[in-house]
């Protein structure tokens, strides 16, 4: 089973819950191996909280195109195909710009020549690792590299089949978080009680509603604004997963990388069960990977 | 006239603070655009209640859409997509068909190109919608990216250059810019030639990591950068190691902003923490501005 957690707006808390019920379920859910996958390969968070001993590391790269001078008769017809502008072809040998490239690989297959082959352009840092039972993967994204997909694709190539995948998305609602949630079985939209959560709140559940995946939404820091996101989900049938008070106690261990469940009694057993009533939601039975 | 000077304000880590500084800067500056580049979430127009004058849709890149009349089932297009956007959606008595995700797509032409019988349409996709609105505290640039949408780099490049043009015609001498988390394609999009980027952080671990990674992507690309830490008596021996490291960076420490939960509320009533009476973050606010216009 794959639970993604996401969010709209940045900050509400994607990664102590994702970390936190990881943590929750290995402990105490016995034949249930836990994976987690930080997709969130701009800013991963989640090794600062599960303190990983990284035992593989990676590079991930895109196909871009590698020009052979010798062959290239400037016929142009890569250029002219290319939607990203990432070979351009001016009736000379063509240029290349490979920070533009999606690795489609469609010049390659045009040149009439065969002469366009393909090298790697490194995007970032694939790391996979170990904490406790908890098996851990997460990308690096190059600094000022500006495409992330391709390295959360790669990441997502460690989904496990059997027992529980779960996956930190990053913020907002663009491509990235949709290669991050893609495939999953169910969603947690992380959400605050404030305007600016509710407003991203929206924006998500359209998001979750195109790609047709069942999820629910938890409040967090749940008592410090108004009523307004527990109305929207009671107006639009989205259940309230779960609601979390705000409070100084887990703040400060968050500050200083430590798990919330250490710090708050009972919040174990309140993630255990949360998982439990996912699980249920999606139809499937507590017992299916035994 | 000279040229309009651009703040950029990030974080790295997202829910720092971004959207409630630029709502407070909004209302503290002086003759000025504001231009939300966070358009996957854009949040600033709930504070500043915009009043719409101009809309117009955003194209960008194409999607690909076999026309089932024509295909012959002969699946070229699934061995050639590297992005898994071919669907094979049944396989009735030996019968193939063939259909392609829009969500996965990423508009590269390859099955429309390699398509035998041309059966493979290209049109251009509308992934959002973007606005020149009035507010109270003067012209706004903002869009909104369509729910599961690419090109957000795009629609970013695309309000920058609106907020210019408005800086320019107006007279206008600095356009304020409210920016989108992480390191990616729109953070880079909204900070390439800006003039100051402002770097908002709390502190926390995550904060810490992701302030090393955004100051990182800011000297990459040369831009001057100064550092605000947000709710920075949430633990101070964090916040005094961030500001250590900015200094070493040469990075300006721009100003520190307590814990206040009158911040909060003030986004529940819709205003700015400055305009909030009582807000303490809200006179650490005034500071911070005033120590941003000294830079600028």
């Amino acid at each position: 089973m794959i639970i993604t957690i996401a969010s709209g707006k940045g900050g509400t808390g994607k990664t102590t819950v994702a970390t936190n019920l990881a943590v929750s379920i290995s402990s105490s859910i016995d034949n249930t191996p836990v994976w987690v996958l930080d997709c969130d390969v701009e800013e991963p968070n989640c090794h600062l909280f599960l303190k990983p001993e990284i035992y593989t590391s990676e590079a991930v790269g895109v196909p871009v195109p590698k020009v052979d001078k010798e062959k290239c008769t400037a016929c142009g017809k890569c250029g002219q195909f290319c939607e990203y502008s990432a070979i351009v072809a001016l009736k000379t040998v063509p240029i290349t710009f490979p920070e533009l490239c999606h690795g489609c690989g469609g010049c390659s297959l045009i040149c009439p020549e065969g002469a366009i082959s393909e090298t790697k352009r490194r995007v970032g840092m694939l790391e996979k690792g170990q904490s406790g039972d908890i098996g851990f993967v997460h990308g690096r994204l190059r600094v000022g590299e500006a495409m992330s997909p391709p390295l959360i694709r790669a990441v997502k190539k460690f989904v496990f089949k059997k027992g529980l995948t779960l996956i930190d998305a990053p913020p907002g609602t663009s491509c990235p978080v949709i290669e991050a949630i893609k495939g999953s079985d169910f969603v947690i939209l992380v959400t605050e009680p404030t305007p600016f959560g509710l407003n991203d709140l929206t924006l998500a559940v359209d998001m979750v509603k195109q790609l047709n995946i069942p999820f629910g939404v938890l409040i967090n820091r749940a008592d410090i604004g108004d009523n307004r996101v527990s109305e929207y989900c009671q107006a639009e049938g989205i259940p309230i997963l779960l609601q979390i008070p705000d409070n100084r106690k887990i703040a400060e261990a968050y500050s200083r990388g430590m798990m919330i469940v250490d710090v708050v009694p009972g919040l174990r057993e309140t993630f255990m069960d949360l998982y439990f009533r996912i699980k249920k939601m999606c139809g499937q039975q507590h017992n299916e990977e035994a | 006239m000279k040229k309009p000077k651009e703040l950029v304000v990030i974080s790295g880590k997202g829910g720092t603070g971004k959207t409630s500084l630029v709502a407070s800067f909004a209302v503290l500056a002086k003759n000025k655009v504001m231009a939300d580049c966070d358009v996957d979430a854009a949040d600033l127009h709930l504070i500043l209640k915009t009043n719409i004058r101009h809309r117009e849709i955003f194209k960008a890149g194409k999607r690909a859409i076999i026309r089932q009349k024509d295909c012959t089932g002969c699946g070229l297009c699934l061995t050639n997509c590297r992005f898994n956007a071919v669907k094979m959606i049944q396989e009735k008595k030996g019968e193939k068909i063939f259909s392609i995700d829009p969500i996965s797509c990423e508009g590269c032409g390859v099955c429309v190109h390699f398509c035998p019988q041309e059966a493979i349409d290209f049109p251009e996709n509308v992934c959002g919608e973007w606005f020149i609105s009035d507010t109270r505290c003067g012209p706004m640039v903002h869009a909104k990216l369509g729910a599961a949408e690419e090109n957000s780099g795009k629609l970013v490049s695309l309000v920058r250059t609106q907020a210019k043009k408005i800086a320019d015609e107006h007279g206008q001498n600095l356009i304020i810019i409210d920016g989108s988390p992480g390191i990616g394609c729109p953070v880079i999009a909204s900070i390439t030639g800006a003039d100051l980027v402002l770097v908002v952080t709390e502190p926390t671990l995550s904060g810490e990591h992701d302030f090393k990674r955004v100051i990182s992507l800011t000297e990459h690309f040369n831009i001057p950068a100064a550092l605000c830490i947000n709710k920075f008596d949430l633990n101070t021996s964090i916040t005094e190691r961030i500001e250590k490291e900015a200094q070493e960076k040469n990075i300006i420490l721009a100003g520190r902003i307590r814990y206040d939960k009158e911040v909060t509320y003030a986004q529940v009533e819709e205003k700015a923490a400055v305009e909030y009476n009582s807000s303490q973050a809200g006179e650490d606010i005034k500071a911070l501005w005033e120590k941003l216009k000294t830079i600028l």
